[in-house]
């Protein structure tokens, strides 16, 4: 297992690797590039990283009209004020001319830590989602996000990319397929589906191991991009399995649990329990304590799996 | 200014207030008050300042027009029917539900809108980015924004000015339609902006204050916006909220209501002894 790495880390790697091979990448912050990692891609092309301050309404609208003239702009902040601050900016400049703007937030979910409620930021894939046009990207982990950068720069359109601040160990290898669009099954079974995305796919494994111990075959899709969901594949593994759980580091209100449960009752309504931030707020704390306490691991997976498959008919 | 143009410029200015009343008279909603104190400066924009091609609304080098006042789009509209972005019969489909005429500006449908904008405060930022676009690409091509006086007290239009000082924007070009009025009464009454001229100085701005219904100093301000190289610059216009139909002006009553037929046929009979 290689060393930890958080996804907002591979972010930044990945805009200074990209930058080469797409001279249009240019970089927008709002003075968060030491934290959004965007000062990596800084230091190799100073000239095509903007920081705009502490505004990050403006920010956006700026790189919408960059977008216009040719430019493909990632702008970064933290996922509280690029999908809450900057939500109208988002849907008014961005989305609704359906520019090809990137949004790279980092610092999404509970696991931003000791900063706390303030900018845990667990509603933020709630409000993208109800944005016509607009595609949500959530790695797993540091080879994922390097991935969903470069099929957000081929995507022409706007694109919200979700990273953690969170160091995680990397899941993936260098034969890791990213479509954007397209689950990914990473473990079959037949007992119950967990359909995961961003670090609780990591939970989700690690869940799947527990249960395979207690006789109970578990399947794992990885859901990487969470608009346009991958409906096809979830209706096929609910189908098969009769039991679903979602897991989350988001609101379970919106988010991945939202979309599965909004699919399913339309194609394959069996039961879903949700695994996430139970519409409450977050707080300060360490990581491990507050993934425990918000019920965002491995053990609530097993539960809640074991609840769905008792709900089957 | 020759009084030719002169001349030319204040017929084109009279057939976009006729044709912007006529669109907002059709939908029988819109914003007439601030299309009619726009309507000089969207004449000297597009017939005398900026590089556009008809047949090429998208041209990568052409000037760029945000309308960041969005609300007065029946001034753009019919500026852009008037240069022959498209048929000028079409304004009378604003605001309908099978037009390209959407009540804000939408680029992508609309040829010669080069954004979409409605929601106070952001147009000046897009305009910020195409700027900060142009000077990053090498390209030549200058940035035009109108802003509205009520809309200066969204706080984004200072985030944006700031942006535009710190980046040393000196390709945009911003105009304010101080008419004074918006929706809710006089500006110094509703939350007062003023003053303009100190506010963007302060900003980093190169600051002009014209009459925004004489094209004299409207051309003079827009060749010095030209000259400077450092900064960006914002035309303070004075106007008059709805310029050039008696019942209309100064009546903030006339931000955002259309005319009934009557006061439409006097409008443009009004309107039509300017020409």
């Amino acid at each position: 297992m290689a060393d930890k790495i958080a996804t907002r880390e591979a972010y930044g790697n990945a805009l200074a690797e990209f930058g080469d091979k797409y001279p249009n990448l240019v970089v927008f912050d709002a003075d968060l590039s030491a934290a959004t990692k965007t000062g990596v891609f800084k230091k190799k092309f100073p000239e095509r990283h903007f920081n705009c301050g502490i505004a990050e309404g403006n920010m956006v609208s700026v790189a919408a009209g960059a977008s216009t003239a040719g430019l493909i702009p990632f702008c970064s902040t933290f996922a509280m004020f690029a999908a809450g601050r900057a939500f109208e900016q988002v849907r008014n400049s961005i989305a609704y001319p359906h520019l090809n703007v990137k949004i790279g937030a980092t610092h999404a979910g509970i696991s931003v830590g000791e900063d706390g409620a303030t900018h845990q930021c667990c509603e933020d894939i709630a409000t993208m989602r109800s944005i016509p046009g607009m595609v949500i990207l959530n790695p797993a982990d540091a080879a994922e996000a390097r991935l969903a950068v470069e099929a957000a720069i081929n995507y022409e359109g706007p694109v919200y990319l979700r990273f953690g601040r969170l160091a995680l160990p990397v899941i993936f290898d260098e034969n890791y397929k990213f479509e954007i669009g397209r689950g990914v099954v990473l473990s079959e079974g037949t007992d119950v589906s967990i359909i995961a995305t961003g670090l609780m796919v990591h939970e989700a494994l690690a869940a799947r191991e527990i249960l395979a111990n207690e006789g109970i075959s578990a399947e794992v899709i990885n859901i990487h991009t969470i608009k346009p969901l991958d409906t096809e594949l979830v209706t096929a593994s609910a189908a098969k399995c009769g039991a679903v759980v979602t897991a989350e580091e988001h609101n379970i209100i919106g988010g991945l649990g939202s979309a599965v449960c909004e699919t399913l009752a339309e194609t394959a309504p069996v039961p879903v329990l949700r695994v996430g931030v139970e519409d409450t707020f977050g707080r300060s704390g360490k990581v491990p304590a507050l993934m425990e306490m918000y019920g965002l691991t491995a053990a609530n997976i097993v539960a809640k799996a074991k609840a769905a498959i008792a709900l089957k008919k | 200014m020759e009084q030719a143009k002169k001349a030319e410029l204040s017929r084109i200015a009279t057939n976009i207030r006729m044709g912007a009343l006529t669109a907002v008279y059709s939908a029988s909603s819109g914003h007439p008050g601030g299309s009619m104190s726009i309507a000089d400066i969207m004449a000297y924009l597009y017939f005398s300042e900026m590089n556009v091609k008809v047949d090429d609304p998208k041209w990568a080098d052409r000037d760029r027009f945000v309308m960041s006042k969005g609300h007065t789009s029946p001034a753009l509209y019919a500026t852009l029917a008037e240069k022959g972005f498209f048929d000028k019969e079409l304004l009378t489909t604003f605001r309908q539900a099978d037009s390209i005429l959407q009540g804000h500006p939408d680029m992508k449908a609309i040829p010669g809108v080069d954004m979409t904008t409605g929601s106070l405060g952001l147009g000046i930022s897009t305009a910020c980015g195409m700027a900060l676009a142009a000077k990053h690409t090498g390209k030549t091509f200058r940035v035009y924004t109108a802003v509205g006086d009520g809309e200066s007290e969204e706080g984004q239009v200072w985030e944006a000015a700031m942006f535009a000082a710190h980046h040393k924007l000196s390709n945009l070009c911003a105009v304010l339609d101080l008419n004074g009025l918006q929706i809710d009464g006089p500006i110094t009454e509703v939350m007062n902006p003023t003053p303009h001229d100190e506010k963007f100085r302060a900003f980093g701005w190169n600051v002009i204050v014209i009459n925004g219904h004489d094209f004299d100093e409207i051309e003079s301000a827009f060749e010095a916006a030209k000259q400077c190289t450092d900064k960006p610059t914002v035309i303070i216009a004075k106007t008059v909220k709805g310029k050039g139909i008696s019942y209309m002006e100064n009546q903030v009553g006339w931000h955002g209501a259309a005319p009934n037929k009557e006061q439409y046929e006097q409008g443009m009979a009004e309107l039509a002894a300017q020409l």
